[in-house]
């Protein structure tokens, strides 16, 4: 065995990949040659560590010490300096740079201190592509406990006394569908996982495959003995090329292991996992759709009932779960029900990731004990808003879900409060907003994805989200008329009840939210036919104030149009036919003369 | 196919591997790697610790490394320092005497008292 005296894991997750963290590693690996280090450090490539907006991301153990935005000719001082001498390089440390206690850097980040992380356990700790690793920190324990000392009903009273509900979208309680599944009679059951993430901004489960595909797989095995299934499927969109490529390999490690197979680990159960690749259809995330797809058909839903449990993957007994709902499953089993039960609130149990988008200093993933107020979110985990702008709203579940508005900022955070606010907790995106937002424009943001997203198959939602698009373009275009409002909110009803999918069904609330906290937004845009926050270009005009402006000509230089024009000693004026709005000119003026109306 | 049994194996020694990255150090030996302990010969220092722990298969323990702490007349230095907190400070290192301190010091816990700092300064 070697012994290393110091590990240094380089995140290659897709954030950190982007930003160039596979030239890092190579970049590590020569100079550590170079120093004839390489016997005593190892190198290791990891999954995310949830902190995106500072990647790449390298940590270093035993210390712990956790580098931030890590350039190539960075590694050099990482290298000479701390891996040679034992110096910290602080001026690459996250958070605060001259933290006291540096060997606890990792953890004395405030990005991290509040976290509690159960599903992203092992993501930025193991490296995802050796089994060994996922095995030494009590991977696979949880199976063997499974298939040596529990009955499936002990397995399926576990996870419903656990509280765990699927963080997919829909909050249902996961023991009580497996134990809907367990109950039918079949010559054969399946157990699929929904890996088609996507909504807009968010990104746990493509974290969670890319960082710890094994915690899937051995969940996965899990459920199928507690339903008695023996396949699997693990549905994934292929927009995800490092996540595909580290299921592959963990599914192959698996089955070198006995773990997936005919008998697992000697035990005599037969479990076996597939992975079938999506195109990147929203829909295909509702479940009948999802397994219309597997079957080789076009991905459409279809009515319900029966139950997926009850006909699912070729009209047989079928759970479908979200991967976060896989990811919790072990840790369950091996710390108990009554233990998950003792974190979150009455009615969410557990922990819920988070991912960070939109107008926030910290992007990335966190997770939080459910009941977490979006305040401490927003502020304590997230950084706060750049620039130090004010929070209008956050919009939680992506084009499913709703806005919440800055009066309940303190609300804790679960599947029934958000609800209650008209929103919904989707798979966990939390897109934040400041006072730059226009909040029409946000709910004809999320509208345009659905209407582009919407399969077609029934009417509601085909025609319907269409109707509700041209009137929000309406409005936006300074063109709104009287009743529109009115004619929204009667077409979101309908929608809503008629709809035959979730997709449908949710595409109004970003509508219906948005005219419940920001109504007074929509009758400016109809009524006043003005912008308050200056988004909707048609209701925009720049103009130049002639007694600021001193003739200096920087704007007619940047302007794109060439529309601005004017002479020395004469204030120069906008050709407001021409203009196109792109605000170039009063970013530039250096007397603040060009104003927005 | 691998049993429980393996499966546990595998697990043992894998944690053996990457338990530096888990928070609980038992032991930790840290050695002077700044300039002066460099130039004063540290780094076969630090490989005799390194290669002394791992051919005894010795567990929990984390060979750290820091910076100049004043004494660079004494360099190489090495702090050993156990899961009590308990610290001795071995001063004037070679790599016979590191296989020395892990001998007698990590592994029957008795230290190697005229090595340390305390035995050098006396002998003024």
């Amino acid at each position: 065995m070697q012994l290393y005296r110091a590990h240094v894991l380089v995140c290659a997750g897709t954030g950190c990949t982007s930003s160039n963290s596979l030239k890092i590693m190579e970049e590590m690996e020569t100079l550590l040659k170079d120093n004839s280090l390489e016997s005593e450090i190892k190198i290791v490539k990891t999954g995310c560590f949830g902190l995106c907006a500072e990647g790449p991301i390298v940590v270093v153990y035993p210390e712990g010490a956790m580098y931030t935005r890590v350039g190539v000719p960075d590694v050099k001082d990482i290298v000479e300096e701390h891996l040679l001498k034992g110096r910290i390089v602080k001026r690459l440390l996250a958070g605060e740079k001259e933290a006291e206690d540096i060997s606890k850097a990792l953890e004395s980040v405030d990005f991290f201190k509040r976290q509690h992380r159960i599903a992203l356990r092992n993501c930025g700790r193991i490296n995802p592509e050796n089994i060994d690793e996922y095995i030494a920190f009590d991977g696979y324990k949880a199976l063997e406990k499974v298939l040596t000392e529990m009955t499936p009903e002990a397995v399926i009273d576990t996870i419903k006394r656990s509280g765990l509900r699927g963080r997919g979208g829909g909050g249902f309680p996961t023991g009580v569908k497996w134990e809907f599944a367990a109950k039918q009679v079949a010559d054969q059951k399946y157990v699929c996982c929904n890996a088609d993430e996507g909504d807009p901004g968010a990104f746990m489960d493509r974290s969670v495959l890319e960082g710890d595909p094994h915690s899937l797989i051995e969940a996965m095995s899990i459920a199928g003995y507690a339903i008695g299934a023996t396949e699997g499927f693990i549905y994934v969109r292929a927009e995800y090329p490092i996540a595909v490529k580290r299921l592959q390999i963990a599914i192959e490690q698996a089955k070198e292991y006995g773990i997936l197979g005919d008998n697992v680990l000697g035990t005599g159960h037969k479990f076996d996992l597939e992975i079938r690749l999506g195109a990147g259809a929203f829909v295909c995330g509702e479940e009948t759709a999802l397994m219309t797809s597997i079957e080789g058909h076009r991905g459409e839903p279809r009515p319900r009932p029966p139950f997926p449990a009850v006909k699912g993957l070729w009209q047989k007994p079928t759970i479908l779960n979200n991967v976060e709902t896989y990811a919790n499953i072990p840790v369950i089993i091996l710390e108990g029900a009554e233990w998950f039960a003792g974190i979150g609130t009455e009615k969410s149990k557990g922990t819920k990731v988070f991912a960070l988008g939109g107008k926030i200093n910290n992007t990335g993933l966190v997770e939080v004990p459910m009941g977490t107020t979006l305040r401490e979110v927003v502020y304590d985990i997230g950084g706060g808003i750049p620039k130090g702008k004010k929070f209008k709203a956050a919009q939680t579940g992506g084009p499913s879900g709703g806005c919440i508005p800055a009066s309940h900022l303190d609300t804790p955070i679960d599947y029934d409060s958000l609800i209650a606010l008209g929103s919904m907790m989707g798979s966990g995106g939390l897109i934040v907003m400041d006072e730059d937002n226009c909040m029409v424009d946000i709910a004809k943001f999320f509208l345009e994805f659905t209407v582009d997203e919407s399969c077609g198959k029934c009417p509601p939602c085909r025609i319907g989200t269409k109707r509700m698009l041209e009137i929000l373009e309406r409005i936006t275009e300074g063109k709104g008329e009287d009743g529109d409002i009115e004619k929204l909110e009667l077409l979101a009803k309908n929608i809503k009840a008629s709809a035959l999918c979730g997709l449908g069904q949710t595409a109004p609330n970003p509508i219906l939210s948005t005219l419940k906290y920001f109504r007074d937004e929509y009758e400016a845009h109809v009524y006043q036919k003005k912008c308050p926050s200056g988004v909707c270009k048609s209701m925009l005009q720049y103009t130049i104030d002639a007694a600021r402006c001193k003739s200096c000509g920087l704007c007619t230089k940047v302007c794109p149009m060439n529309c601005i024009s004017g002479e020395k000693k004469v204030p120069y004026v906008i050709d407001q036919s021409k203009c196109a709005k792109c605000g170039a000119c009063m970013e530039k003026c250096p007397f603040k003369a060009i104003a927005k109306i | 196919m691998k049993s429980i049994a393996e499966l546990d194996e595998i697990r043992r020694k894998t944690l053996e591997q990457i338990s530096l990255r888990s928070n609980e150090n038992g032991l930790r030996v840290i050695v002077g790697m700044a300039t002066c302990g460099i130039a004063a010969g540290a780094r076969p220092v630090m490989k005799a610790f390194m290669e002394e722990i791992s051919k005894r298969k010795l567990q929990n323990i984390t060979v750290f490394m820091t910076g100049c702490i004043g004494a660079c007349r004494l360099e190489p230095i090495v702090d050993i320092i156990d899961s009590e907190g308990n610290k001795t400070t071995y001063v004037k290192m070679t790599a016979e005497k590191a296989e020395r301190v892990v001998l007698e010091h990590i592994v029957n816990g008795k230290v190697c008292s005229e090595l340390t700092i305390g035995a050098e300064e006396s002998k003024k």
